[in-house]
This record gives C-alpha cells, structure tokens and sequence, in this order.
C-alpha cells in the first residue's frame, strides 16, 4: 500500500489507525455519558475499550503486515517504526484499562470516562510515532499530556493527587513553552517544520554550526527531557507518580515515556542527525545525571510507587543513551528496550495495584516482605519484573537483552559513546541495590504479623500473567523480537536521504 | 494616497505599538486579576491595529473577536468562579528571588533576540519579493492566503487540533463533574 499524501484520500489512509481509535473513544463518551455512574457501567465501558484497541492493534498489523508507505516524505511518516511503536502504545493503554477496570474500590478514581481518556492519550501517543513535523509533535504531545493530566487528578479527594496533577500541569505547561520556542527558532533557521526539509536544509546550507538552531535543539531538548523526566528536568515525577493511582503511574511511567522518545528519536535522527556536535554534548551530559542521580536517589526510596518512579527516571537515562548513538541500531534497541520496559513495568506495577490500600498511596517495601511465603507466585512475577529492570541475564528475561542492545549501539555509534557505555554498566549495578532489596524483602524475611494478603482479581492476573511469560519467552528467544526491532528501526537519517526520494 | 501618507503610517505604527508595549507592562504589574484582564483588552487591540496596518483585516478581526473577545471574557468568568478578584495576598507569591529570576531570564531573551537580529542570518523564510494589497489579492486575498496552508498542507494539523480541543473539554467536564458530585456526597 502506498499512500499520497498530498491527496486528502491518501492522507485519510495513512492514518486510517488513528481514526479508528479517535471515533471510537468519541463514541465510548458517549456510552460513558449515558448511564449513571456505577461500577458495572464502569466495567462495561472499560471492556468496549478493550475492544477498540484491540480492533485498532489489528488495523496497525495490517498496515505493518502489507508494507503500508508514503509515496513522498510528507507531514506524517508511514514506516514500521510507526507501527512498531503504535503496537506498543496500544498494548500499554489496554494493560492501563484492564488494571483500571480492578482498581475502583481501591483507588476510587475509575469512571467510565477515566477510560476513554487514556484512548485519547494513546491517540496522541500513536500522533507522535507517525509525526514527521514539529507541528505535528507539538500536537500530539498536547494531546497525550492533557489526557494524562486529568487522569492524574482523577481522585478529587485525595490532596495528594491533586498536588501532583497541578503540578504535572505547570511543569507540563512549561515544558510545552520550551519545546515551542525551540520549534520556533528551528523554523526561524530553516524556514521549515517539516523534518525532512529542516535535515535537507541544514546539509544543502551547511547550517551545522548554526547559532539559531542550536538554541533551538537545547529548547527541544529541555521540552522533551520534562516529558521524559530526565534530570535535571525531572523533579515532577516522583510526587505525581506517588499520587496518582497505580495504572495511571504505569501509564505515565510507560506510555507517555515511549511516545516522547519516539518523537524525540525521529526528530534527532531524521533532521538533526547532521548537527550532532550541537546535541551530543548536551544529550551526553542529561543521560550521564539521569542515570546517576535517579539511582542514587532511588536508593533511598520506601514507597514502591516512589521506587519504581525514580526507577523510570533512571530508565530515560538509559533511553537517552540509545538516542545519542545516532544510528539505526540505537532506533533498534530503543524499539527492544521500550517492549521489555513496558512488560516488566506493567507486571510490576500489577502487583503493586492489587497490594495497595485503600486510602494510601500504594505500598511500601514492608508490605512486600515475605510475600513469597503467602503469596508465591505474585513474588515470583514481581521478582521477575525486578530482575528485568535490573537487566539480569536469564531470570530477568528480555529484560537482559534491552540494556544489551543499548549497550551495542553505544560502543558501535560514530559518536564514540564507549565511556556512556561504561557509566550505563555500573550504574546499572548501582540499580542492584533497590531492585534486590525489593526481592530479598519478599524471599527471604517473614511475613510480618498482620499483613493484608489481599486477592489478584483476573484482569490484573492476566497483565501479570502475561508480562512475565512473555518477558521470559523473549528473554529465552530474543532473536524473533530482535529482528523485528531491526526491520522497523529504518527511521533514515537526513543526511543519507534526497528530498525526493520515493518511499523509504 | 497623499504625501503624509508615510509619515501618518509611522505616527500610527509608533502609537499602537507604544500603547500595546505600556499596556503590557501595566498588565503584568497589576495585583487585581479583573484589572489585569482588561488591560489585556487594550493590548490584544493594539496588536489589531497593528494588524490591519499591515493589511490583515482577517487576522485583526480574528484577533477582535477570539482574543479580545471570547478568550477574555471566559478568563474573566474563570476569575469571578474562582473569586480570585478579591485576593490581595496574589502579589505575594513573586518574592524577591522569583523577580530577579524573571528579570535574568527576560534579560537573556532581549539578548538573544537582539543578537539574531543583529547578526547577519541568511533567513530561509521564503518572503515574497512583493507586498502589499496587490501582492495579496495575487494569492488568494487575506482569507485566501490563510485558508490554503490551513486545509491544504496541514490540514492533518489543523484537524488534530479539534482533537486536541476534545480532549481538552472531555478532561475538564470530567474533572468539574467530579468535584460537584464529591461536595454533594
């Protein structure tokens, strides 16, 4: 399928995915609108929405499946690294919906719109993959934010959260400036938002040192390291991760994570992959604190949900590291590392939904010591999850594989990030000290006197469930996913491609 | 056209720019935000003239309406709900550090906006070799020349920001509703 996107047709095709979802979430407001708000209507709302990303997961397939592409570079992209990505998004949102359908006598949030406001926020998300124009990133990063931003304050009742959610919205706010700025000065330079033409324009002028563009790329950088919570742009996370209830925090940890990278990859590699002596440093220095600080920090953390936030923090760090490679095999790894996250932070944050108390803002290591003598095979699945973010090899699953792989496209990258490579090691050891603790609390303390050992409903065991088996299925065959994550990372670099080439 | 034809363009270009600039610092030193907002009025008018000046009647009507009008009178509703009209303590939270701050930051921007201008940038910007009524009328008049980029070249765009609008109205009814029924419950 080839798709002619200076043809309103054609574009109608090319984002046919998109549709799908958005119509679908319009009408799931109004199923939501429709009845009183009870938990059944919760639940059968929450179902619908299952379905409409599983009916848009198998439009992506099919586009992936067929080749689907643009006869010329265009405002969206239409290549495997879109629907790579896509694939994930979906698969993080409807691990949110299913933990979320569970969650309401817990976390007195869910409502049937609660909902339909993550399929919007995956609308932006699957915005940001396709966005091949700053104007276009801008949008769906707008779009994921503001949907996430109302789910961050969906408990009115807790003051916490709506600390949390104001703060998210200021910062985010902030950020979206910077970012803006930063659109607006690249435009100033190139006379283009379209990332094609600014990667064409930069290596037909010989732009590289450009004043203009390189505060503009520092602007871009700070907008994306807030929505990536990177350091030192990071200090919202924690409290509103802490706050917000646990499937929002994985989706705020993962999903929203995975979009702003995939825009951030695309918009590096694809236009600004000629200015890299105005990014690396930068992007060199932000990964090597994200990295530092976040572990040593976590290091410190009692709150699982406060743990496993610094824990996303440290992994944007290791994100970025994937970003600064510059190649193809940095897009590759990033598409390996965003699965196994995803797997091994759903699974965990599954187990940390179904221990949290009503009225707490989840638990805390206490709650989790001796889990293994109670509850078995909850402790092995978090284990698991623990030992992937870790990137232990066997036991940890894929999750040994995704630092693997960064690590490739680190040592192999142009840029020489060999001493990045290094850093991504031991702080990675570092990372040991808080994710064995966690499995050292469960395995080998005594349950303390008058710890709830509440049941798993069926959602949130199927998330586990799945997460691990698959985390460790690829852990044992990492080659299928490996390859898949090759095939979809031709995310071209600017200066390897005519401005009128035809497809990819 | 008459010969003080320049002459009464720059006098009117020097006076709404200078009342848009005064009304600006005015609007950002008020402690009342009901003032505040209606000094605003004043500078969203201003920029109007401006823009009808530079013959874009559309884009000074569109500012009129939109931004003097709608945005500022849901900014006030939003105020008066709040009943943020009556607090004095606002101007409190902009202590001695915040300002200096604010004044380092706006000093740097002056800076780096006078330096890219001073320096000799070869602007990729494509402006056209022409301007004026003429020029515009070539390419599609002022509503034509807005109305093709919008729903031809980013028409994908332009309809993603009703999505983005969605989303922004579905969040806030959600989190309103949330609220009133918590009071009453």
């Amino acid at each position: 399928m080839t798709f002619d996107l200076a043809l309103p047709s054609g574009l109608l095709g090319a984002v046919a995915p998109e549709l799908i979802l958005i119509v679908g979430a319009m009408a799931l407001t109004l199923l939501a609108a429709w009845r009183p708000e009870t938990d059944a209507h919760q639940r059968s709302v929450g179902k619908a929405a299952l379905w409409l990303l599983a009916l848009t997961a198998a439009a992506v397939v099919m586009y992936a499946a067929r080749g689907a592409s643009a006869a010329a570079p265009g405002i969206i992209a239409v290549d495997g690294f879109r629907w790579a990505a896509d694939l994930v998004f979906l698969a993080a949102a409807a691990a949110t919906i299913a933990l979320g359908i569970e969650s309401n006598p817990k976390d007195r949030f869910v409502t049937a719109e609660s909902h339909v406001l993550v399929l919007l926020s995956a609308v932006g998300m699957m915005i940001l993959a396709a966005a091949r124009d700053l104007m276009i990133v801008f949008l769906g990063i707008e779009t994921m934010s503001i949907a996430v931003y109302v789910l961050a304050a969906m408990d009115r009742r807790s003051v916490r959260a709506a600390e949390g959610a104001l703060k998210y919205f200021l910062l985010g706010a902030f950020a979206s400036a910077f970012l803006l700025y930063g659109i607006a000065l690249v435009y100033g330079a190139t006379g283009s938002t379209n990332l094609a033409v600014i990667g064409e324009t930069i290596a037909r002028f010989g732009l590289t040192g450009h004043t203009m563009i390189s505060i503009g790329i520092a602007m871009l950088l700070v907008g994306f390291g807030f929505k990536v919570a990177a350091v030192p742009f990071h200090m919202w996370a924690p409290d509103v991760y802490e706050a917000a209830p646990a499937p929002i925090t994985a989706f705020m940890a993962v999903a929203v994570k995975a979009g702003a990278f995939a825009a951030l990859l695309r918009v590096w590699i694809e236009s600004l992959s000629m200015m890299d002596a105005a990014w690396l440093a930068p992007v060199w220095w932000v990964a090597v604190a994200t990295m530092v600080v976040g572990n040593l920090i976590a290091l410190s953390q009692r709150n699982v949900k406060r743990l496993l936030a610094y824990s996303s923090i440290v992994h944007a760090g290791y994100l970025l590291v994937a970003v600064a490679a510059g190649t193809s095999l940095g897009t590759s790894a990033f598409l390996f590392y965003i699965v196994a996250y995803t797997l091994a932070n759903f699974g965990a944050f599954a187990v940390v939904a179904a221990l949290g108390e009503p009225g707490t803002t989840g638990p805390a290591i206490p709650d989790f010591e001796g889990l293994w003598s109670t509850r078995p095979w909850l402790a092995v699945g978090f284990g698991v999850c623990m030992l992937a973010l870790l990137g232990l090899p066997v036991f940890g699953g894929a999750g040994f594989f995704a630092k693997w792989y960064v690590l490739q496209a680190a040592v192999t990258s142009p840029h020489g990030l060999v001493l990045l490579a290094v850093i991504l090691v031991l702080t990675s050891v570092v990372s040991a000290g808080y994710y064995l603790d966690l499995v050292r609390a469960m395995f080998m303390r005594p349950r303390p006197e008058g710890a709830r050992n509440p049941a798993v409903p069926p959602y949130t065991r199927v998330v586990l469930v799945t997460s691990v088996a698959l985390l460790l299925a690829i852990g044992l065959f990492p080659g299928a996913l490996a390859t898949w994550a090759r095939k979809n990372a031709a995310v071209t670099p600017s200066a390897a491609r005519s401005p009128f080439a035809q497809g990819r | 056209m008459n010969e003080f034809y320049p002459l009464v363009y720059t006098f009117h270009f020097y006076l709404f720019g200078l009342v848009a600039l005064a009304a600006a610092i005015v609007f950002v030193t008020r402690k009342s935000p009901v003032a505040a907002a209606l000094w605003l009025v004043v500078v969203m008018t201003s920029l109007a003239a401006l823009y009808v000046m530079l013959d874009a009647e559309f884009v000074a009507v569109i500012q009129v309406l939109v931004y003097a009008g709608a945005i500022m009178v849901v900014f006030l509703f939003i105020v008066m709900l709040l009943n943020l009209g009556t607090l004095s303590e606002l101007g409190e939270i902009r202590g001695k550090w915040g300002r200096i701050a604010a004044a380092l930051v706006g000093l740097a921007l002056v800076a780096e906006l006078a330096a890219l201008s001073r320096a000799a940038y070869s602007l990729r910007v494509t402006v056209p070799a022409r301007s004026g009524p003429e020029a515009i009328a070539e390419t599609g008049g002022v509503i034509g020349s807005i109305a093709a980029p919008m729903f031809r070249d980013y028409l994908l765009a332009f309809e993603l920001t009703s999505v983005l609008l969605l989303v922004a109205i579905i969040g806030s009814v959600v989190l309103a509703r949330k609220r009133s029924e918590h009071d009453a419950g």
